[in-house]
């Protein structure tokens, strides 16, 4: 798992340099940390409800052909999300301790 | 938004706002969706409940009797499943405002069972903060204890019932797990519960870091993912299985419908007809038979031969929905519906169109997204519905000569059958597309649907969903189409002449028709089709039966009849009419219902009725060009 995950950053290249900085950037089984929901409040409200909360880890799944949506893991359940509404969900940039 | 604020608060104050009308107690079931919520409602209800809508509005209800051991009975409310009380959507506008007492004829429960999925503890707590704050009799039931035990999670109840101060219940409502416990709740009077503390309601951040505090008290170790799901989703999700068994999951569905559904129409076909003619035979001739074998036999007798088509569809996305493959359906569905304006959840209801429009129109329900629910329900009478299929049938047995087209792998019949699809499909497409770019855009907050795990679907279940639909299936074809039916059978045979029936076009039905007769001329119609066209505003496929009536003929003859009256080109006419036009007035009361008045379902009709004049009047004139 953690080989794998390691080399699929590899070859990700100079782009993948940098930590994911939202839940579009996750490679399918990587997870990161939310920071904040750049949506307006009725939409963040919707999704916090369902557990996107600042703070939550995250773990990127399956997604339809095409790569849109995509499944997202968070607090047990699984949400599947368009990618331009996951392009918004902002990831905490240290690197998560949970990672290693 | 305010008003969700309020909701919780405003319980504490308004109790008097509920009129109380109920001689016994009324319990609300309340929960997140898929915390099996229905399954409990089943289990504790069975066959003693009914569907009904809530009054103003348009969420469906289940309420239910429950038999307590000591003989008294409980009212249950199946309210619709919510992640929060914040009303934003139709369903959890309802659940709010029943639990405050604000729906007229529905009575401000005595008490809540709160449901919530054992598995998914940490997310499903939060819907208990603002329940528990409504301060009503509140029992707790951690549903799915099964699944929670197997995939080695735990709970300390007694700990989590401290907290929250209401009683906590581990229970299975598949296995009926802890169902006694629950009738002793709905039998006791719990008193209202006294949390330790309750987060802000209003800030969701607050409402989770409580339900995270609650969970770690209660000693909650969440289970594994279900390995299941995992192993079905990397197929079912798969980049190139997935859209395979995607497109053969709508295939069965459309082989279902047409082919295996035909010998069960047949037989009810069968069943109509000999006993309609059994009828004809008992009675005495009089106008009271013609009404009783024309009107009510033929009329509803043509309707009812449709039930085991639809329940068939039913039973098919039933087990599709309770299994849980159809979110996956609907993911894998939303980048095409994107293209047109629409989303993965609007495949649903689309399919059902098929089948019925009116079923198809509450399954939109599930739209959060409330421009997307309307352009949903504007397009889904474009759909082919069943209720097209005999006047289909008809005409094109009538002027279609059965030819093998690309080598006999297409009949010309079956092709002329599939291009009608094509054409409605087209126009729903066309139409979503100009509603979409135009007075019904939308902003963000596309797609967003919630992946349950896979679970084996019930046979209690399925069995009741299809019992629902044939009970609202029968009484429409008991109230609407016998009202047409009646009605029909009086215009076309008054006014009395010589004291018997006059000629047809000497009726009232006549005498309508030839009134229309130079509107519907240009697109190659008599005054004939004018009168079966009026009828089949009622319902499409009522005008096989007023034709029938008309020509006083049915089967081989009919077809024959036809063929004299209408030309090639008119015949391509009517059906491409038929393709367009909303004619199904079961399809505009559940449009105005559902919208909440009768903006949508005149823009609707009258557009679609444009759009099947102007269609028919094309086609006939192309139509015409290809044949001489």
């Amino acid at each position: 798992m953690q080989l794998s995950f390691k080399s699929r950053r590899l070859q990700a290249g100079r782009k993948r340099a940098a930590l994911p900085s939202t839940l579009v950037e996750l490679e399918k089984g990587e997870h990161g940390v939310l920071e904040r929901l750049d949506l307006p409040a009725d939409e963040a409200r919707r999704l916090m409800e369902l557990g996107f909360v600042p703070g939550s880890p995250v773990t990127a799944g399956l997604s339809a052909p095409g790569g849109d949506p995509r499944v997202f893991r968070v607090e047990g359940s699984e949400f599947a999300l368009r990618r331009e509404t996951a392009a918004r969900l902002v990831l905490r940039q240290e690197p998560d301790e949970r990672l290693r | 938004m305010s008003d969700c604020d309020s909701c919780p608060a405003a319980a504490l104050h308004s109790g008097a706002g509920g009129t109380a009308v109920a001689s016994h107690h009324t319990v609300a079931v309340i929960g997140p969706p898929n915390s099996g919520k229905s399954t409990l409602f089943n289990r504790l209800t069975g066959l003693r409940q009914k569907v009904a809508n809530f009054p103003g509005v348009t969420v469906e209800r289940h309420s239910g009797e429950v038999r307590l051991p000591g003989g008294d009975e409980v009212t249950l409310i199946d309210l619709p499943g919510v992640y929060s009380l914040t009303p934003r959507s139709e369903d959890e506008r309802i659940a709010c405002d029943v639990l405050n007492g604000r729906v007229e004829g529905v009575p401000r429960p005595d008490g809540i069972l709160l449901v919530l999925d054992s598995t998914n503890l940490g997310r499903h707590l939060m819907l208990a903060g603002p329940v528990l704050a409504l301060g009503l009799p509140t029992l707790v039931l951690l549903n799915m204890a099964d699944d929670l035990r197997a995939r080695g999670g735990k709970v300390d109840v007694e700990a989590l019932s401290r907290e929250l101060g209401a009683p906590v219940l581990l229970a299975s409502a598949r296995e009926g797990e802890g169902v006694d416990e629950v009738l002793r709740f709905l039998a006791g009077t719990v008193s209202a519960p006294s949390p330790l503390d309750l987060p802000v309601l209003s800030d969701v951040p607050a409402c989770r870091l409580w339900a995270s505090r609650v969970r770690v008290q209660a000693g909650y170790s969440a289970p594994q993912p279900p390995v299941w799901t995992r192993r079905l989703d990397s197929v079912f999700l798969h980049p190139f299985f997935g859209p395979l068994i995607f497109t053969a999951v709508v295939v069965a569905v459309f082989q279902t419908i047409f082919t295996a559904a035909v010998p069960l129409m047949d037989a009810v076909s069968w069943m109509v007809d000999s006993s309609g003619a059994w009828l004809g035979r008992v009675l005495p001739d009089s106008p009271l038979r013609s009404l009783l074998v024309e009107g009510v036999w033929g009329g509803v007798g043509s309707v009812v031969v449709f039930l085991p088509q639809i329940l068939l569809l039913f039973l098919f996305l039933g087990v599709l929905e309770d299994s849980g493959y159809l979110a996956r359906a609907a993911v894998i569905a939303d980048r095409t519906m994107a293209r047109v304006g629409l989303q993965g959840k609007s495949f649903i209801p689309l399919l059902s169109a098929y089948a019925c429009a009116v079923p198809a129109i509450l399954a939109t329900r599930t739209i959060e997204n409330k421009r997307d629910r309307i352009a949903t329900i504007l397009i889904a009478p474009f759909m082919t519905c069943s209720a097209r299929l005999p006047v289909y049938t008809l005409i094109i047995a009538a002027f279609i000569p059965e030819r093998p087209l690309m080598g006999g792998l297409l009949g010309s019949r079956a092709a002329a059958m599939l291009g009608l699809y094509v054409l409605g499909f087209g126009a729903a497409v066309m139409t979503a597309k100009l509603l979409k770019s135009s007075i019904l855009k939308s902003h963000g907050a596309g797609f967003l649907l919630e992946m349950p795990p896979y679970r084996r679907p019930t046979l209690q279940s399925l069995a009741l969903r299809l019992l629902d639909r044939s009970r609202i299936f029968l009484r429409r074809a008991g109230t609407v189409i016998l009202s047409v039916a009646v009605i029909l059978w009086l215009l076309a045979h008054l006014p009395l002449v010589d004291g018997g029936a006059p000629p047809l076009d000497q009726s009232v039905a006549g005498v309508i028709g030839r009134a229309v007769e130079p509107v519907i001329e240009p697109l190659g119609f008599n005054w004939k089709i004018g009168v079966g066209l009026i009828s089949s505003l009622a319902a499409r496929e009522v005008i096989v039966g007023t034709l029938g009536a008309i020509y006083g003929i049915e089967g081989q003859g009919l077809e024959t009849a036809l063929r004299s009256e209408l030309t090639p080109g008119g015949a391509v006419a009517l059906l491409v009419f038929f393709a367009f036009a909303m004619q199904c007035m079961s399809t505009i009361a559940v449009v105005r219902r559902e919208t909440g008045g009768w903006r949508w379902p005149a823009l609707q009709f009258l557009y679609m009725g444009a759009l099947a004049y102007a269609g028919a009047f094309v086609a006939k004139r192309v139509a015409e060009v290809f044949i001489s």
